[in-house]
């Protein structure tokens, strides 16, 4: 079928089986390659991309149910010589050992700021109505959808800290 | 996976036509393309019913009107839910990734599937994937497994955190068939025991929509929800407890109690809720309730460990509410 995807801000046309997900549609069809293909089955985090704003596993989605939808991958959000916020930080902490889960990370922790500005609470917020304080609790909790087989979380719980941080 | 027509529904009357006439209803997806990756499900048609006008809470003769396709994050993200059914808030957020909760949606979550892992394994045998072959369950591995309402033909558990959330706080689902005629089901009804047709898990008829869950106005006392699994985060339910207690004068005027992990749909008894109204609160009081609910609960080796540990569980979320109710 013919579909048109918006990625990163740009139309892009494409003539897909129905059964591709949104992760092929990227990796195998638009040569985007940033996104990673760990588990393809929403238990690892690695496919993790932001879709009208919120980040979703692109491996458990079908790419033609996404016509019309921004979404935005790790190629996206910065680039060599113009990193993201949280894409230098993971280079200062040393965020990563083998880098596979990484724009899953850095994709997954950019929304996730986003849901913390929101004020959304999660399953280790002590007072539902009031304010997440940011305590490595609540960024491994709220992370916890992205796993790092090297075990690189204490420095990626860093990265993150000190990008939240920088911002309040 | 196997290959599937897809169509895009503009609305819901379209959605029940395809679906009555064969056609799977794809929202999230989180479940549904897991399972048909795997091929343990394989629709010739999938309607993607994600463009339909269903995504708004609204407030309902002082409960709330939950419109089917409203994300698992922006319900337990709500204020109202927060502040009036913390217990759903709860049970949400233990549920699944912060990704997954993104997607999900509020009617795919009650019909989301076992996590049964013969139900997985196509090589296995499995009463719910292939009626009449067997349960590979039972006599296997069965951490995840049921100690109430199984059946000899399967011991599958329901795995939502939020459907035993909405069980504890009467909340009712709003089914839409063809026509658009609607009908009210409470959840306590909504899902069937296994017996021998564990295939079939809701009333709902082919060709029905969920287009709401219905939650009634906020009752009074103090309530939670607590789950006990093998990790921190991101791992279903070994056992999970949704309560709510109200105290009168040192007594428990109201109790409210539904679980998870334990049985095919989400648990309650009514005795146990009975058993402790009237009487002062007491940790003995409170493990008698569980004894009373843990009548006639089958372990197998697996899953032996659930009955002292649902004992547990229960007693000590009733004695945090006590604790709460008392301050």
């Amino acid at each position: 079928m013919q579909i048109t995807l918006n990625i990163n801000r740009e139309e892009c046309p494409l003539d897909l089986d129905p059964r591709t997900t949104l992760l092929d549609a990227l990796r195998n069809h638009l040569g985007q390659c940033g996104t990673k293909k760990g588990c393809d089955h929403g238990q690892c985090g690695a496919c993790t991309v932001i879709v009208n704003g919120r980040r979703i596993n692109s491996c458990l989605t079908l790419a033609c149910m996404h016509e019309g939808d921004e979404i935005t991958t790790i190629e996206g959000l910065g680039a060599p010589g113009a990193l993201s916020a949280l894409q230098g930080a993971f280079v200062r902490y040393d965020g990563f050992q083998c880098g596979y889960c990484t724009s899953g990370q850095i994709c997954s922790a950019t929304a996730m700021l986003d849901e913390l500005r929101e004020g959304w609470p999660s399953h280790v917020t002590k007072d539902l109505t009031g304010e997440a304080a940011l305590s490595d609790a609540e960024i491994a909790e709220r992370m916890s959808g992205n796993l790092c087989r090297c075990s690189a979380y204490p420095n990626i719980v860093a990265a993150i800290r000190e990008v939240a941080e920088g911002e309040g | 996976m196997k290959p599937f027509d897809y169509i895009r529904a503009g609305d819901a009357s379209e959605a029940v036509d395809a679906a009555a006439d064969g056609a799977t209803i794809i929202a999230g997806g989180t479940n549904l393309l897991d399972l048909m990756k795997h091929e343990v499900m394989a629709p010739g048609r999938l309607v993607d019913i994600t463009r339909l006008d269903l995504k708004r809470i609204e407030d309902m003769d002082g409960g709330l009107r939950i419109g089917a396709l409203v994300t698992n994050s922006d319900l337990a993200a709500d204020m109202r839910v927060r502040r009036s059914w913390p217990a759903l808030a709860q049970a949400l957020l233990a549920g699944a990734s912060g990704q997954l909760r993104n997607k999900a949606s509020t009617g795919g979550n009650l019909l989301q599937r076992t996590r049964c892992y013969y139900f997985y394994d196509t090589a296995m045998p499995c009463n719910k994937r292939a009626p009449g072959s067997g349960c590979g369950a039972i006599g296997g591995a069965t951490r995840l497994h049921a100690i109430l309402g199984g059946s000899d033909a399967c011991i599958a558990t329901h795995p939502s955190d939020m459907a035993v959330g909405l069980t504890m706080l009467g909340a009712e689902v709003e089914i839409m068939g063809q026509g658009g005629a609607t009908r009210r089901v409470p959840l306590t009804e909504f899902y069937r025991l296994p017996g021998d047709t564990p295939h079939i898990e809701t009333v709902l008829e082919p060709g029905e929509l969920i287009t709401a869950v219905i939650l009634p106005p906020p009752a009074a006392g103090a309530q939670t929800y607590r789950k006990v699994r093998d990790r921190a985060s991101y791992a279903f339910a070994l056992v999970s407890v949704a309560a709510r207690l109200r105290l009168e004068e040192g007594r428990i005027a109201e109790a409210a109690l539904a679980f998870g992990g334990i049985a095919p749909r989400p648990w309650r008894d009514a005795a146990a809720e009975e058993l402790l109204c009237g009487e002062q609160p007491s940790e003995a009081l409170f493990v008698r309730a569980a004894d009373t609910l843990l009548q006639g609960a089958e372990a197998q080796e697996g899953n032996a460990f659930k009955i002292p540990l649902l004992r547990r569980t229960l007693t000590a979320t009733l004695s945090q509410l006590w604790k709460e109710s008392s301050q």
